[in-house]
């Protein structure tokens, strides 16, 4: 879609207004300075963005451009555990503040615990390599303005370098109160032989997680993203090197307007990336899901599995790539994003691409909507279970396939438990 | 129990009327046949007493224990202790037989009223009903139909009954597809239930099936009702006749 003159204007002064609502992020090493300049400059390039955006024509961006100044410190211990039962390490953000007196002690074999700030003061941080450096290069191909943004304003976060199997998991919890922005961006590096699973739970207005695996490293991601009361811009880059592991899985419940990005990057022969998601949308929901995977190593594998859950009027998107390098030979490329409409009203519109410049791969993609199966329904209501319980074992059933791309079976556990407690819940 | 009068069913997408004036008791104690040729409504049957979308009831009645069926959704008939043995059985990928079934008979005490069955005691009685049925575990851990034989699929549905103990048992053409061995097998399977009171509406094409599960009554359907209705011996008639006197009697 071509932008008119006044339209890109009009772009970039939304962009200059979200950036001059934002403190300028002082006392930085020089390098993580020049990384916040050149954000700038992408966003400013790119503007903010709008619907008529081809990457943003299924979902209204509006929401989440408005300029809005930091959110004041809160005081709170916020809502329960996300993962109740689930034995984690939980470092706490309040109000994307960094909450040291609210978290764990977080020090454990394999992994060097660090905040933000702290990489960002230093010129001999690891995290020199990945801030802001995995966001630009997954602007390759499309703009992500929001991302930029993160990267520009961010001062909240973590730095995590995993140097060996980490044994208990991360779990970085949000909790955001009142009007405002919440911008925290993480930095994970996984060096060889190294393994760690990090939970999140909870959504500041925007995210963005850059994780680095190095050859031979591992990291397991799981998101609940339950009832978000704002809107949500969630990024997750990603750089798999060699034999490398990255599987992510976010399951959102509900929420005004949500928007996941997650960028995966196979640049080492043989590696692993994957992406599942379970959208449980109701009311006037709106949850987006856009992936873009890269296949640049030879003989990866990547996978997105995805499965939308729609009730009242609620809609979900779905926008997966796979884009494979001309070197990128013996390619596996899965994906699937389907969706089950509770009602009439709801709403789901996928768009799979696929673009392939390597001759010898193999790459799938299937997208289906429609109602739960009638006569399943029938036959399960004719043994005299409750059109309501018939439903849930149905939507239990169907959003399987993404659930079991969770490694660990407790995690797969409480993510068919959070399934379960929604379609109870539901309208 | 099961008393059904002048019930008229049409059909909703292809618009057809089905049933035209069906009456049937069957009583507590009692196993009635329903023979019929393809097409004289007999599977529509089953469906409307289960409760089956897409099929209007446009005149007529149909009570379980003078409950009106008719005015219940498809679980609380089952809760009132109606129970379809279907001729095709749904295959259900991801939801487990083990889970299904717990789910059903917990479902069912709950309307009732009564407390859920303890696990010991579910896994106790599914064994012992399942063995009766050469039913293997590892069926049991399957999901609800797949992967099933067409034998398989037939004993399940004998199972289900087995462990829901319905007071009202229609088996819609439960010998369809089924090989001599498997069809005694579930005959036995339906004969244990028989009690003074249960009753059973068996609907069959074909004869055979009623060599071993020997009906009290045997009723001849065509053209959406019962057009003669007789002891065991009507059965043997069409075997050796067809349909086709029986038909044109009406």
């Amino acid at each position: 879609m071509v932008l008119t003159q006044p339209l890109i204007d009009e772009k970039r002064r939304t962009a200059e207004a979200m950036l001059a609502a934002l403190p300028l992020p002082e006392e930085e090493a020089p390098w993580a300075r020049d990384a916040r300049a050149r954000a700038r400059a992408r966003l400013l390039e790119a503007g903010a963005p709008v619907r008529r955006d081809e990457y943003w024509r299924m979902t209204d961006p509006r929401a989440l451009t408005a300029p809005a100044a930091p959110l004041a410190p809160a005081d709170t211990v916020g809502a329960s555990d996300a993962f109740p039962g689930i034995e984690a390490r939980c470092l706490r953000f309040v109000n994307g503040r960094f909450r040291c007196d609210l978290s764990d002690d977080a020090t454990q074999e394999g992994i060097a615990v660090m905040t933000l700030a702290e990489a960002l003061g230093t010129d001999i941080s690891f995290a020199r390599d990945i801030f802001g450096r995995l966001e630009a290069a997954g602007q390759e191909k499309v703009d992500r303005p929001l991302a930029a943004l993160n990267t520009a304003a961010a001062t909240e976060g973590l730095a995590l370098r995993v140097t060996g199997p980490v044994a208990t998991p991360l779990h970085i919890r949000n909790d955001v109160i009142g009007e405002g922005a919440a911008l925290v961006h993480h930095v994970v590096r996984v060096e060889k032989g190294g393994h760690l699973t990090i939970l999140e739970s909870g959504v500041p207005g925007n995210s963005l997680m850059e994780v680095d695996v190095a050859p031979g490293g591992r990291l397991d991601h799981v998101r609940l993203q339950s009832e978000p009361d704002r809107p949500v811009a969630a990024h997750v880059f990603a750089r798999i090197g060699e034999e490398a592991t990255f599987k992510t899985f976010t399951l959102t419940a509900n929420g005004a307007l949500t928007r996941n990005e997650t960028v995966l990057d196979l640049e080492g022969d043989a590696g692993n990336g994957h992406i599942a998601g379970a959208i449980l949308g109701g009311g006037e929901s709106h949850i987006d899901n856009t992936v873009f995977v890269t296949h640049a190593g030879v003989g990866c594998e990547s996978r997105q599995v995805f499965k939308s859950v729609l009730a009242e009027t609620a809609k979900s998107v779905f926008q997966g790539k796979i884009f494979v390098r001309p070197a990128a030979q013996k390619t596996d490329g899965y994906q699937i994003s389907q969706s089950v409409l509770l009602s009439e009203g709801a709403e789901f519109n996928a768009k799979p691409e696929l673009e392939i410049y390597a001759d010898d791969v193999q790459c799938s993609h299937g997208s289906t909507t429609g109602a739960l199966d009638r006569t399943a329904l029938f036959y399960l209501m004719s043994r005299g279970i409750t059109r309501r319980e018939a439903e849930a074992l149905l939507v239990a059933s169907f959003v399987e396939e993404a659930i079991a791309e969770i490694a660990d079976e407790a995690l797969q556990d409480r993510m068919r438990e959070a399934v379960a407690e929604w379609m109870v819940t539901r309208a | 129990m099961l008393e059904i009068r002048n019930l008229h069913v049409r059909l909703e997408e292809e618009d057809k009327q089905i049933l035209k004036g069906l009456d049937l008791t069957v009583e507590a104690g009692k196993v009635h046949a329903i023979m019929g040729p393809n097409g004289s409504g007999k599977s529509t049957l089953s469906y409307v007493l289960a409760g089956r979308e897409g099929y209007e009831v446009t005149e007529g009645s149909a009570h379980l224990d003078g409950d009106d069926l008719l005015e219940m959704e498809t679980n609380e008939r089952a809760a009132a202790g109606l129970f379809l043995a279907f001729q095709y059985p749904v295959e259900i990928p991801g939801v487990g037989n083990m889970t299904f079934l717990r789910t059903a008979m917990n479902a069912q005490r709950k309307a009732r009223g009564e407390d859920e069955i303890s696990a010991p005691d579910f896994l106790k009685l599914i064994r012992e009903k399942a063995k009766e049925l050469n039913i293997s575990n590892e069926m049991m851990k399957r999901a609800v139909n797949v992967g099933f034989s067409g034998g398989e699929k037939k004993r399940n549905e004998i199972l289900q009954m087995a462990v829901l103990q319905p007071r009202m048992c229609i088996l819609d053409e439960t010998d369809s597809g089924l090989d001599v061995d498997a069809m005694k097998l579930v005959a036995d399977g339906v004969n244990r239930l028989r009690s003074p009171d249960r009753g059973f509406l068996v609907i069959t094409h074909y004869q055979r099936l009623l060599d071993h599960i020997v009906p009290d009554v045997v009723h001849i359907m065509a053209d959406g009702r019962i057009q003669q209705t007789g002891g065991p011996d009507l059965a043997l008639k069409v075997e050796k006749e067809g349909y086709a006197d029986m038909t044109t009697a009406a």
